[in-house]
């Protein structure tokens, strides 16, 4: 078989499997039945409604939303100054510290999890939504770090030199060049530091108090229990939410670039 | 430019060495204690328990199934993205991020959909006369190893796009031109020049399918243990946090492995691309 043959035929099979998985969900979720039965025996919006007093599932929403904030603007405060420290510097210790960084990027969540629970019990902290979020911080600051060494890796020297031989403090090259320059790569980093909080259950798991209830995990813990349909609308807003999202990401901050 | 200040890091660094470097430091002192004392037990209890065993390698070899399947896949929509027209590109890139930027328990739960008795698999093969029967799809390893392979095929794809846009096409022309078949081509000169970018995205896909704790647990079912889950029973349920820590170390350890493995392999790839 030809070459283009079969890479196309292998690429429509990627393509389909990729796509039609969100597709599924979607048609589901506008079911008329109790079941998740494909294709559903009718359409109305009713799981949709029953969204509106679910208020679990909005409480354990708005929760996540909540940490998910409160992460990436400790993400983006630590990760930046970081990462401008490290993107231009050839020095080993700059090395060592970009791995580590980057390291539980490949680490297992759930591991790290455990040991900031062991961690917060020896010193006798008990769990709350501060120590969710310092370990959604762990987990979530490689990506701003990332993105904006990407961005700082592409700055053009010229424009700072020219800035700095016109007499221009460093601070304000900082502001007025610098940052204007890298702040796509920032907010490409943040953008995906959110999702990824948002999204976080391995590190929620040992680090929420019984009070913080968080959307992925009431959903994974309904998923087990019964097969509840509601799950099925909840994903649907998710996924339209998720597309707009990356839809003005693209927009402003040229995400698809920066995810390279 | 002049390069900034090192000590920019420094607030990361110590946020790092605080909740992220302790907290390992402690998880390793767990895993030691025994009784009053410290000893290698519970790592003596792992690695001499065939269970134990099992549940290890049969996360690691989950993890080189789907790295294999994303291989399979995402090289494929990879090569045709870059030889794609302009308006074909940013459907493709759609495709390819939106899985990854939506949630996993969404896309773990369109598996349960899709793999269940009244699914699509099972309504095609019941009206096509395949089977009588709904098929038992959820539960098994090779509905795990699939729902894994969309959920991480964009890791794949993403460092392939990039690796395969740096080749110069003028290399596949040339190759045929001196009269090379495109396959020729495409085993001698493509697939050679894209090592950088199948290591790095299998390095991330394995990663990401081996430490998978909500679709491995979800489509997987109860009756197929694999690494995270059984370091969350042990935490939890069974409360033995020694325990726990020794297979989570033994974990760590095994993914560190793997990482050395394919960085090597990385380091191995771009001195043979670049010469």
């Amino acid at each position: 078989m030809g070459l283009r043959l079969t890479m196309g035929a292998l690429a429509a099979v990627a393509f389909l499997l990729l796509v039609s998985p969100g597709l599924v969900v979607i048609v589901v979720s506008f079911t008329s039945g109790y079941s998740l039965k494909f294709p559903p025996p009718g359409y109305s919006l009713r799981w949709y409604v029953s969204l509106l007093d679910a208020w679990q599932l909005q409480f354990a929403a708005a929760n996540s939303v909540k940490v998910a904030l409160w992460t990436t603007g400790l993400s983006v405060l630590l990760g930046v100054p970081a990462a401008l420290a490290i993107a231009r510097s050839a020095s080993a210790r700059a090395r060592v510290l970009d791995s580590l960084f980057m390291s539980p990027l490949v680490l297992p969540a759930l591991s790290f999890g455990l040991a900031a629970l062991m961690f917060f019990s020896a010193l006798g902290l008990p769990v709350s939504p501060l120590t969710l979020v310092i370990g959604h911080v762990v987990v979530c600051v490689p990506f701003v770090v990332r993105t904006t060494i990407a961005s700082v890796a592409q700055l053009d020297l010229a424009l700072l030199e020219s800035s700095a031989s016109l007499g221009a403090s460093r601070l304000y090259t900082f502001r007025r060049v610098t940052l204007p320059l890298i702040r796509p790569g920032i907010l490409a980093g943040a953008f995906i530091a959110f999702m990824s909080s948002f999204d976080n259950v391995p590190v929620s798991l040992f680090l929420r108090d019984a009070r913080s209830d968080m959307l992925p995990i009431r959903m994974w813990q309904d998923l087990e229990g019964k097969l509840d349909v509601s799950i099925a609308a909840v994903s649907g807003v998710m996924i339209v939410v998720t597309l707009s999202a990356m839809i003005l990401m693209e927009r402003l901050a040229g995400l698809s670039r920066r995810l390279r | 430019m002049p390069a900034y200040e090192l000590r920019l890091a420094a607030p990361l660094a110590g946020f790092f060495a605080l909740f992220f470097l302790a907290p390992l430091a402690i998880l390793f002192y767990v895993s030691l204690q025994n009784g009053a004392g410290l000893d290698l037990s519970h790592y003596a209890r792992f690695l001499f328990d065939p269970f134990s065993l099992g549940v290890l390698g049969r996360t690691l070899l989950l993890g080189a199934e789907v790295t294999a399947l994303c291989l399979l896949l995402g090289f494929p929509l990879a090569w045709v993205y870059v030889r794609s027209p302009g308006w074909l590109r940013p459907v493709l890139m759609l495709a390819v991020l939106l899985p990854l930027l939506t949630s996993v328990v969404v896309r773990t739960f369109a598996w349960i959909v899709i793999l269940g008795r009244q699914g699509i698999v099972n309504s095609a093969l019941l009206s096509l006369g395949f089977t009588d029967t709904p098929l038992r799809l959820l539960y098994t390893e090779g509905g795990v190893a699939v729902a894994l392979a969309q959920v991480q095929i964009p890791l794949m794809v993403l460092p392939l796009i990039t690796a395969l846009s740096r080749i110069d096409t003028n290399l596949d022309d040339a190759s045929l031109a001196l009269g090379a078949g495109a396959w020729r081509g495409f085993w001698r000169i493509t697939l050679p020049l894209s090592l950088p970018g199948i290591v790095a995205g299998g390095l991330l896909t394995y990663a990401a399918a081996i430490t998978a704790f909500i679709t491995q647990s979800l489509v997987g079912g109860g009756q197929m243990l694999f690494m995270p889950m059984y370091i969350y029973q042990q935490a939890t349920a069974l409360q033995n946090w020694p325990f726990a820590a020794a297979i989570s170390i033994v974990f760590l350890a095994a993914v560190l492995a793997v990482v050395s493995v394919f960085n090597a392999l990385g380091r191995l790839s771009r001195t043979h691309a670049d010469a």
